[in-house]
Order: C-alpha cells, then sequence, then structure tokens
C-alpha cells in the first residue's frame, strides 16, 4: 500500500482555462437559456408601457419620438374609449359573477358525488377550452341568426362569455376542492350543523381562495376576450373590439395608457390572491383549531360581561 | 335527509351550467352546420335546401388560406415547443427559490390585451425599429421587411401561445418523483441517457397537452396574421372572419369554420392515438 502511494504519479489534471468557461456554461446553459426566454416574454410588455409615454407624429403609434406625459394626463378624455372600458368592465363583471356561481356549482356536484353521466360532463366542460375561439364565436353567431334572437349586443356578448368562462371556474374550483379535508365537514354535522350551515361555516369559506382564484380568471378572459366578442357583439363596442376598430385609423397612445392601468391592476390583483393563498395555507397548517376557534384559527370574541350562559 | 334528494343533489347543482354549455355550446354547432347547407344571400334570405355544393364552392376557394392556417399553426406549435420545454424544465428543475417570479414572468404576458400584445409585436418588428434594423444588418431580412411575411406571422402566434405550451410542460416535469432520476443515477446512467429515459417518458402527457393547447387555437387565429401578415399570408380564421362579419356570406363562413372544426378533430384524435402509444412505450420503457 505505502509502496504504491509513494510511487503513484500525481495525474491532477490543470483543467485548461477555456474547459472551465464551456464547463461552466454547459452547466448553466439551460438557465441562461430560460432567461432569454423570460426576456422574450416579458419584453412586449415593457414595449407597451414605454409607448404609452410616446409622443408620436401623426396617427401611428410605432416609432419612439419623445417622451410626453400628456396621454397619460389625458388618459380618460377619448369619450369613445372609456364607453369601450366601461363596457368591457360592466360586461366582465356580470359574466364573472354569473360563470363563477354557475362554474363552482359544477365543481361540486364533479368533485363529490358519483353519478350517471360524469364523464360525460368532464368531457363537455373540457371541449370548449380546447376549441378554437373562431369556432366557437362563428357557431354562436350562426345561433343567434338563425333563431333571430336575441339580437346582437350587450345580451348576446354576456351569453357567450359566460358560456367559455365556466369551464375555467370549473377547473380551477375543482383543483381547489380535489384537496379539501371533508373531515372537517362530517365534524361540524357530528356536532348538529344542518348541512347548509356546514356549507356556509365550514366548507365555503375554506374553497373561497379557489372560488376568487376562479372569479379573477373569468374576469380577465372577459376583459380579454376578442374572437367570440368580434363575431357576437353586433354594435356594442368592447375595449378588445375598439382596439380592433381604431388600428385601422391610428391607435391612440391613451390605449397604451389603459392598457398599462389594466396590466397593473391585474397584477396586484393576482399578487393579493397568491398572498391570500399562502396566508390561508400557513394558517391551515399551523395546529388544530382551539376550542371556541373556528376553521380558520381566528381568536375566539371573548365573552360578554354580565356572563353568558355556557 | 331522503334519499331521492340526495340523489338529486348531483343534477340540480349540475343542472345551470350543463344548461349554458349544451344550450351555447353544443346546440350552436347544429345551428352552424345548418346554416352551411343554406342557400341564398343576405338581401334574398336565407334557405335551407342542403345544398352541399357550399363546402365544395368555398374550399377549391380557400384551400390556400387553409393549408397556411396549419403550416403557420404547425410552425408555431414546433418552435414553442423547442423553446418552452427548455424553459419548463429550467423552472421545474433550475428553479429553486425563483420558480414562483418565473411562472410570473410566463403568464405576465396575458395580464395585458391580446391585441395589444400583438400590436406590441407590430411596433418592435416595424421597419425603423432597432430589432429589424439589427436583423437586416446581419442579413436574416431577405424582403426587407419583418412584416408582412410569414416569419412575422409565425413569430406573433409562437409568442401569444408559448405559455399554453409552457404551463402544462412544466406540471407534468413538477410531478416527476426526484428520486427516479437519482435511481437511474445510480445504476450509472449519465445526466443525459436519465433525462432521454426517465424525464423525456415521464414529461410526455404535457408535452402532449401542450402541444394541442397550442396548436388548436393557433390554427384558427386571426388576430395575428390580421396585425403582422400581408396580403399573401392570410390564415382560415381571416377568411371565416371576413365571411361572416364583412361579406355576410353565411353559408360558405359556416361551411368552412365546420370543416376547420372537423379537421382540427380529426388531427387531434390521429395524434392522440400515436402520441398516446408512445407515451405509454415510454413508461413501460421506464417500468422495465
Amino acid at each position: 500500500m505505502e509502496a504504491g502511494t509513494a510511487a503513484a504519479p500525481t495525474y491532477v489534471r490543470r483543467e485548461s482555462a477555456l474547459r472551465r468557461v464551456w464547463g461552466w456554461l454547459r452547466e448553466h446553459a439551460i438557465n441562461i437559456f430560460a432567461g432569454l426566454v423570460i426576456a422574450y416574454l416579458l419584453i412586449p410588455i415593457a414595449v407597451i408601457i414605454l409607448f404609452s409615454f410616446n409622443d408620436p407624429v401623426g396617427k401611428y403609434n410605432f416609432t419612439w419620438v419623445g417622451f410626453t406625459l400628456d396621454h397619460w394626463k389625458d388618459v380618460f378624455s377619448l369619450s369613445e374609449l372609456n364607453s369601450a372600458l366601461l363596457t368591457s368592465l360592466r360586461l366582465a363583471l356580470f359574466a364573472t359573477v354569473i360563470s363563477t356561481l354557475i362554474g363552482t356549482l359544477m365543481a361540486l356536484a364533479l368533485v363529490r358525488y358519483q353519478f350517471f353521466g360524469r364523464r360525460t360532463t368532464n368531457f363537455l366542460i373540457v371541449v370548449p377550452m380546447a376549441t378554437p375561439e373562431i369556432v366557437m364565436g362563428a357557431s354562436l353567431l350562426s345561433f343567434f341568426l338563425i333563431l333571430g334572437t336575441p339580437s346582437l349586443g350587450f345580451n348576446t356578448l354576456l351569453i357567450a362569455h359566460v358560456m367559455f368562462c365556466i369551464s375555467f371556474v370549473v377547473v380551477v374550483v375543482r383543483s381547489r376542492l380535489i384537496g379539501f379535508d371533508r373531515s372537517l365537514e362530517e365534524a361540524a354535522q357530528d356536532l348538529g350543523a344542518s348541512p347548509f350551515q356546514t356549507f356556509w361555516r365550514v366548507t365555503f369559506p375554506l374553497i373561497f381562495p379557489g372560488i376568487l382564484a376562479a372569479a379573477l380568471l373569468a374576469f380577465a378572459l372577459s376583459v380579454d376576450d376578442f374572437v367570440v366578442s368580434n363575431f357576437n357583439s353586433g354594435t356594442t363596442v368592447t375595449f378588445p373590439l375598439y382596439i380592433f376598430g381604431a388600428a385601422q385609423r391610428g391607435i391612440p397612445v391613451e390605449v397604451n395608457a389603459v392598457a398599462t392601468i389594466l396590466f397593473t391592476v391585474t397584477l396586484v390583483a393576482m399578487g393579493f390572491t397568491v398572498l391570500q393563498q399562502r396566508r390561508a395555507e400557513r394558517l391551515a397548517a399551523r395546529r388544530p383549531p382551539q376550542e371556541g376557534e373556528d376553521v380558520l384559527g381566528t381568536p375566539p370574541v371573548p365573552p360578554a360581561p354580565g356572563g353568558a350562559g355556557g | 335527509m331522503t334519499t331521492t334528494r340526495r340523489r338529486l343533489t348531483p343534477y340540480l347543482l349540475l343542472f345551470p351550467g350543463a344548461f349554458w354549455l349544451i344550450v351555447f355550446f353544443v346546440v350552436p354547432m347544429y345551428y352552424m352546420a345548418r346554416l352551411s347547407l343554406d342557400s341564398g344571400s343576405l338581401e334574398t334570405g336565407f334557405n335551407f335546401t342542403w345544398e352541399w355544393s357550399n363546402y365544395g364552392d368555398a374550399l377549391s376557394l380557400y384551400g390556400d388560406p387553409f393549408l397556411r392556417a396549419f403550416e403557420y399553426a404547425g410552425a408555431a406549435t414546433v418552435i414553442a415547443l423547442v423553446i418552452g420545454y427548455p424553459l419548463a424544465y429550467a423552472i421545474a428543475f433550475r428553479g429553486g427559490k425563483w420558480k414562483n417570479a418565473m411562472l410570473f414572468a410566463v403568464i405576465a404576458p396575458f395580464f395585458t390585451t391580446y391585441l395589444i400584445r400583438t400590436i406590441a409585436w407590430e411596433t418592435i418588428l416595424a421597419d425603423q425599429s432597432p430589432v429589424t434594423k439589427t436583423l437586416d444588418s446581419v442579413g436574416l431580412v431577405p424582403g426587407g421587411h419583418v412584416l408582412a411575411t410569414a416569419g412575422a406571422v409565425i413569430a406573433g402566434i409562437t409568442y401569444n401561445f408559448l405559455p399554453f405550451m409552457v404551463l402544462p410542460i412544466y406540471a407534468s416535469l413538477e410531478r416527476i418523483d426526484p428520486r427516479l432520476i437519482e435511481a437511474g443515477k445510480d445504476l450509472y446512467a449519465s445526466s443525459r441517457a436519465a433525462f432521454v429515459r426517465i424525464t423525456l417518458p415521464l414529461s410526455a402527457p404535457g408535452v402532449i397537452a401542450g402541444t394541442l393547447l397550442t396548436f388548436i387555437p393557433a390554427a384558427g387565429d386571426y388576430v395575428n396574421a390580421f396585425f403582422l401578415g400581408g396580403t399573401n399570408n392570410k390564415m382560415i380564421g381571416n377568411v371565416i372572419q371576413g365571411l361572416y362579419l364583412t361579406n355576410r356570406d353565411y353559408p360558405a363562413a359556416a361551411a368552412l369554420s365546420f370543416v376547420l372544426m372537423a379537421v382540427i378533430m380529426v388531427i387531434v384524435f390521429v395524434y392522440i392515438r400515436f402520441a398516446g402509444s408512445e407515451a405509454l412505450m415510454g413508461e413501460e420503457a421506464v417500468a422495465r
């Protein structure tokens, strides 16, 4: 053994600098690539925001001319833009409320009950998500044309928006329901709560973050929708339809400003939901609810002075 | 609670949603099919006459945009896969504390309106933009401009649908048990072998989902072609939109739309059968 170590030559290969660099590159290549792709994803957003500060010559906002805050100051000065935006928001509000309600009920049915037609229903929910929007829009238009009613406008838009939002709401709420601990409900019922009370005081608060997330998703889908709306709007103008119409004549810079506002609001809303979710998960993981607390760990209200009975 | 009521509950819960989807998604397909067999025009009124010639006429007139749509969508899907898979892999396996931020960045484009995102590309690829000028100086711009070419349309489609590719792949990569890869390495697999024989097959469902979620909407898209393409880059979506909303030639438009839907369904069927058996074989290879 000792003879061997004494005689063994040192075969430590000195890695050349080039080899080291190459090794480093290979290891980090994928991270670098990912970074580039993410930059690629974010650059157009940066362009949109940047060009809201542009001061274009003429009507088209494609070349950078100079920095100005004018269009931000007048961001709500174009009446057509404003009414289109308001229409979009109103439509999204109604569509969100209806689709979230309907979708949550469906998700509850799908996750909690075994019933005849379950697989067909699953299929029915997935297919709209995978259908090209143009086919959905065109077929709805055919439907309204042949039936003759309702006439194309806000109502047909509402119908269409609810239709494509339902699937997404179901999928989001369903994923939230699947991880749900039913023993909490059983415990409540063991303590004498009616099914209705169980739902309102145990189930609903716990799945609420999921419902909220689904509602936000539905809202975003509705505000953003273009293709289906294009086919079924008649003379009603939503925000994306306004942009499409304005594209020929030159899109006002205010549109970029509005888009930036929408982007920021959505960002904040998403961040808020994520934080809420984290908070709920942390609370749920903390410890089992003590006596007098509700399921989320909120401490009990101190007994009223004058003594409440036991 | 009576048994009957318990048995009815799921149906009651289901009813509003199922009703809405059936009446406003399934039934309109029937009406579109009916419209495609109408004859007449906006002035003379439309009558249902089993006008099968609508299909033949429409397809012979608009065969080109049809093929082009599938070409562009196919190209965009392939590019999205090539770009998106490594990104999904990086997020799933090399993300660490940046994972959520990276996922956030992937869906951030969806916070802006679809149209504005596409128009932003019009700005980026405009003739006078620094991007175009750089590409031109390197000689990558044969015609002199980037806009109004097939490349621009494909680039737009790829961008707009990239998150649809990345997220499903990420989801299936995320689910892979890292101990499987460890086990492979313990059995002397190199990094590359471990990837090809363990990770890749296990991510197959995500890849299939991602490619379908990208290809299907892309095939019917017309926004990208509208803003970024020229007159000979029109896709079938542009044609359908024009026929429905401008020409009001409803039968032809409905016929084209129906054919588009049918072709997509066939492609999806074939793809799932083919890819399904591939994934199956991949899983077998791992289990063995």
